[in-house]
């Protein structure tokens, strides 16, 4: 793994990218008991084989959803964090201009 | 042990022996099996052999004996951490460590020289006086440093980086020290195999029978064994074999990186640590400068090593110690360390009745192999968790009652 793609960026050399690691199933805050919230902080994927994880691009700041295989060290695929909550994966065209006041 | 080497030296004619029989065939049925070769689960053996009179036990090991992270680690041996419940038992482990020698006949090179972690900061500093308090309160030799001490325990070392990190201070940890990880691990085998523990070289545990809340027998690519009680301790692959005893762990899994240099004249006595720059070193007694760092930035099921961690750990050393510039390096591996959130191991009892965990030893155990076979076997013996591993059951992430040991964990080891 040495080039990774962002999805607002493009490739960029896997230096200038962190790792926030496993992305969690959601937790209901009302319902959950101790037991259920000590999954959700504690439990996370360590399946040997592809994982889904949060990473930055450090320079834009810019948090992305990764798929990669940790027997491996390949990236499967990245896309926006909202194609998590259902959205489609459109790779939509965002230009500094916009996100920047 | 010097009388033992006239006696041997002198006359000439002393046939060498073995030091643990071939791997014999499985048994049917154990008293306690142990998965996993490394030190941790033949130390248990020892322990579980010597003092509690139990022999019928088989270690399940799928490579060669101590093959795993006993075989990588760097030796740090210290007590410097900044917990009661953590300090009480490495500081065990150190005692350990002083009589391992004479315990098992076998020489196990421990060098107890001392280990000097460095602060670049004020705020470093501030938690070095925490971690001192903490440690003499617990008993243990360990003392903050001005930058005169400093120079005086480690004449070579470059004081002012250049300015950017700036050495203001240290922690000065008299009792840490290095020992010979292969002895410790084979006169750990010698020791319980001498007493009759069967030592089962590439025998993997593959699945486990489950009867009610307990196993009742382990499944290994050699044949399916009976098994009374079980001993996990499986380094880096602990998670998924808990997993295959349908028992989650909160771990997971990041590669460690260490290398060693050409051996060069002794010029560096004492261990060195530092925090900021994510590096130690120790010049082992061949002369090779070992150096070691943080984890890997992100998890990984594999032992490749990379070319970025090398330049880490390069940068580091060569901030210390200038004159390290142009040395060649000689070796350098990962291992998959078992790292659980709070930088603590988990030991004692699981969700299983007759299966006890030694797991979670991420980048820092093989200074506790002695003390927690020492513990895991009395556990075992008494089917009861020994006091000084009560802290550290997997229970305390469900009552979130977490040992955090990150701060003095930093420098990986
Ligand atoms: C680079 C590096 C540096 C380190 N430096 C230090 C240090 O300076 N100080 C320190 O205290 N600690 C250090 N550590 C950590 C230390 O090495 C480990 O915590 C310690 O060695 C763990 O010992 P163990 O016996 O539990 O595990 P291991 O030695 O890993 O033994 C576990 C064994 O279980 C076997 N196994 C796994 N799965 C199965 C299965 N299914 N069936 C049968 N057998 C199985 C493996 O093959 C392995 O041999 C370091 C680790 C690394 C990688």
């Amino acid at each position: 793994m040495k080039i990774m793609n962002c999805p607002f960026n493009g490739p960029r050399n896997s230096s200038e990218f962190t790792c926030f690691g496993p992305v969690r199933p959601p937790i209901d805050p009302d319902t959950a008991d101790d037991a259920a919230w000590s999954r959700h902080m504690f439990q996370l994927d360590n399946t040997p084989g592809v994982i889904r994880e949060w990473w930055r691009h450090t320079p834009s700041n810019y948090f992305f959803i990764a798929e990669r295989n940790t027997v491996t060290d390949e990236i499967v695929a990245t896309y926006e964090p909202a194609a998590l909550h259902g959205k489609a994966i459109t790779p939509k065209e965002i230009t500094p201009k916009e996100i920047m006041p | 042990m010097p009388l033992t080497l006239l006696k041997y030296g002198l006359p000439g004619d002393h046939v060498p022996t073995r030091d643990i029989p071939p791997t014999p065939d499985l048994k049917r049925s154990y008293d306690v099996a142990i998965i996993g070769g490394g030190g941790h689960g033949l130390a248990a053996a020892h322990y579980l052999s010597k003092y509690h009179g139990i022999r019928n036990v088989a270690v399940l090991e799928k490579g060669y004996l101590a093959g795993g992270n006993t075989a990588r680690n760097t030796t740090t041996i210290r007590s410097n951490y900044i917990t009661n419940q953590s300090i009480r038992f490495y500081k065990e482990a150190v005692s350990l460590y002083e009589s391992m020698s004479h315990e098992l006949n076998f020489n196990v090179m421990f060098s107890q020289r001392g280990q000097l972690t460095l602060a670049h900061s004020d705020s470093t500093l501030r938690s070095f006086h925490l971690r001192a308090e903490m440690g003499r309160h617990n008993g243990t030799r360990i003392s903050v440093v001005d930058q005169q001490q400093v120079r005086e325990l480690c004449p070579h070392l470059n004081m002012d980086m250049g300015g950017q990190h700036e050495v203001v201070g240290g922690l000065w940890h008299e009792d840490g020290g290095t020992a010979r990880h292969d002895a410790v691990a084979w006169g750990y085998a010698a020791q319980a195999s001498g007493r009759g523990v069967e030592i089962h070289q590439r025998t993997e545990v593959q699945g486990f029978d489950i009867a009610g809340d307990r196993v009742a027998a382990i499944r290994t690519n050699r044949g399916t064994i009976r098994v009374g009680q079980v001993i996990q301790a499986a380094g880096g692959l602990n998670e998924q074999v808990a997993r295959m005893a349908g028992i989650e762990l909160p771990i997971r899994c990041f590669p460690l990186q260490a290398m060693v240099t050409q051996p060069l004249k002794p010029f560096l006595n004492t261990l060195v640590s530092s925090a900021n720059l994510h590096t130690y070193l120790v010049q082992s007694s061949r002369g090779e400068i070992v150096i070691g760092g943080g984890s890997d930035p992100y998890q990984l099921a594999a032992t490749r090593s990379t070319l970025d961690l090398k330049e880490q750990l390069a940068h580091g050393a060569v901030q210390l110690f200038p004159f390290l510039h142009n040395v060649k390096l000689l070796r350098q591996w990962a291992g998959i360390t078992d790292m659980t959130p709070d930088y603590t191991p988990i030991m004692g009892a699981s969700p299983l009745k007759n299966y006890w965990l030694d797991c979670g030893w991420g980048t820092w155990g093989f200074k506790a192999t002695p003390v927690a076979g020492k513990y895991m076997a009395e556990t075992v013996a008494r089917e009861r968790v020994a006091d000084i591993l009560q802290p550290f059951s997997l229970k305390r992430f469900e009552t979130i009652s977490l040992i955090n040991e990150m701060g003095a964990t930093a420098a990986s080891h």
